[in-house]
């Protein structure tokens, strides 16, 4: 890696991104508009006294998953096109190492994701009356954590698309999963057993339970830091998959 | 001096289609070099072969003494492939500088080489929005712009106007006589007499690798397309036997 390098790489990143005026316009707004929604379906649902209410419990996890969400499908078809229309290959003519646009996505979509949660963690917090035990910063921390995951699974399932119509068919594969299994739904203990098995080995349920940790406990658990870490670690992992996916030579 | 380029027994299959048989060649430095063939003969093959971007089955490629593909030869070759290759979302200037950084330079070389391909009036458009011929010319100046050694250019004026195609050439020329190796692929014949030497390539096979002179002398005719029919005639009636190489 060269620092010169992957500065210059993470800048031409989000000054692409800058350029396209709505992408960062709906980056913005869709998750206000979808916590509102959710906030209003729930508005009159009783609260069982000495548990937090049913948005704050939703509305904490949906932090988590809109960067995961959004960065993994704008990383997957923005790798797309650097494969399609030969800039990939051009790139990798030059002295830029595959690390050096490996992270420079990682860089610039994790600081979108940044932007993205800390903007909904404000509409969610004191448009809301969101409430965590702990602080809001752990819960961006965790979205920032997401979203360099979603960047480094984009990377990687980019390899496996060949038109952007098969590279956003990934994205339920990808989300789906771990949404379903995460334990919004069912809590992750009152599943079968081979569910809880799945669940256990999908990244998405670590941050999940981190943001959970958060939302209970007024200062950061070990846990907490465990799942961060697991979550980091997937993100490693999947980083050294897309990398093997980049190849100098080509038939 | 040695070549810049030097291709031995370079052989290519691409799925089940052999794509290269066996091509032999050299380009000398500070020359402008054209690659001619007609399209689908492997000049782009053989041009990603160069760069070190191809997947070889047998042969060798040395590039300015090094095999190609090396590490230190990403800094010392230009490569402009034949879909103009930039973002389409940035404009001409900030294409320009992320290519010039790549290579080390700075945005007073890249903002330079924006004007050396005559877009200085549209440096600050979004590629997207420009002509094929200006996208095309926008793609070059990101391989120009680290002042590389060896230029590897894949058809560089298609689509350009007549003027700006002269003003292309002329200045392939100035950066030849500074010492820089230009290999240049056309599939217009009209463009082979401006090159110094010419390689002729057809379906996978070198017809002919000499001066223009050499090969209007050798046929006896001036036109150079037609020089190029007599070769190619002359060659397949050679091929006929059972030996399947050509001599060029």
């Amino acid at each position: 890696m060269n620092p010169r390098i992957l500065a210059a790489t993470t800048g031409r990143i989000l000054r692409q991104l800058r350029h396209d005026k709505r992408t960062v316009a709906l980056l913005v707004v869709v998750p206000t508009v979808l916590l509102t929604l959710v906030y209003y379906m729930y508005a009159d649902q009783p609260t069982a006294p000495g548990k937090p209410s049913a948005f704050d419990r939703i509305a904490l996890i949906m932090l988590g998953f809109f960067p995961f969400i959004v960065m993994f499908l704008v990383t997957s078809i923005a790798m797309l096109r650097e494969r399609t229309t030969g800039t990939l290959e051009r790139l990798l003519t030059t002295p830029l190492g595959k690390l050096d646009l490996l992270f420079g996505y990682g860089i610039a979509f994790g600081l979108a994701g940044v932007v993205q949660s800390t903007i909904a963690a404000a509409v969610a917090y004191w448009l809301f009356g969101m409430e965590t035990a702990g602080s809001a910063g752990l819960v961006i921390l965790i979205a920032a954590v997401n979203a360099v995951l979603a960047v480094a699974l984009g990377l990687f399932c980019s390899a496996f698309a060949r038109t952007e119509f098969q590279a956003v068919q990934f994205m339920p594969v990808v989300v789906a999963p771990q949404l379903l299994l995460c334990g919004l739904f069912v809590p992750r203990g009152q599943m079968a057993g081979w569910l809880q098995a799945v669940s256990d080995a999908l990244p998405l349920s670590y941050s999940v339970e981190a943001l959970q940790e958060v939302g209970a406990h007024t200062e950061p658990t070990g846990t907490m830091w465990r799942d961060v870490a697991i979550v980091a670690g997937a993100a490693v992992v999947a980083l050294v998959l897309a990398a093997a996916t980049l190849r100098r030579r080509s038939g | 001096m040695e070549d810049a380029i030097t291709v031995r027994d370079l052989v290519v299959d691409r799925g089940r289609r052999r794509v290269l048989h066996g091509i032999g060649c050299t380009v000398p430095r500070g020359s402008v070099t054209g690659l001619l063939g007609p399209s689908g003969s492997g000049k782009t093959t053989l041009m990603r072969a160069v760069v070190g971007v191809q997947v070889i089955d047998s042969g060798t490629v040395t590039v300015l003494g090094r095999p190609a593909g090396a590490t230190e030869l990403r800094r010392r070759v230009g490569y402009l492939t034949q879909a103009p290759s930039v973002y389409a979302d940035l404009t001409v200037r900030e294409n320009a500088r992320y290519f010039a950084a790549l290579q080390g330079r700075h945005a007073a070389d890249a903002d330079r080489a924006v004007a050396d391909v005559g877009l200085a009036d549209a440096a600050t458009q979004l590629v997207g929005t420009l002509s094929g011929g200006q996208r095309s010319r926008a793609s070059l100046a990101c391989a120009l712009v680290g002042e590389p050694e060896l230029v590897i250019l894949d058809e560089p004026t298609v689509g350009q106007d007549p003027v700006l195609r002269a003003d292309l050439w002329a200045r392939f020329h100035e950066m030849a006589a500074a010492g820089t190796t230009l290999l240049v692929s056309s599939h217009v014949m009209d463009e082979a007499a401006r090159c110094d030497r010419l390689l002729l390539i057809r379906e996978g096979r070198l017809v002919a690798d000499d001066t223009p002179d050499a090969v209007r002398e050798r046929t006896g005719v001036d036109d150079l397309e037609e020089a190029f029919l007599r070769l190619i005639r002359s060659s397949e009636a050679g091929r006929g036997g059972a030996a399947g190489e050509e001599a060029p």
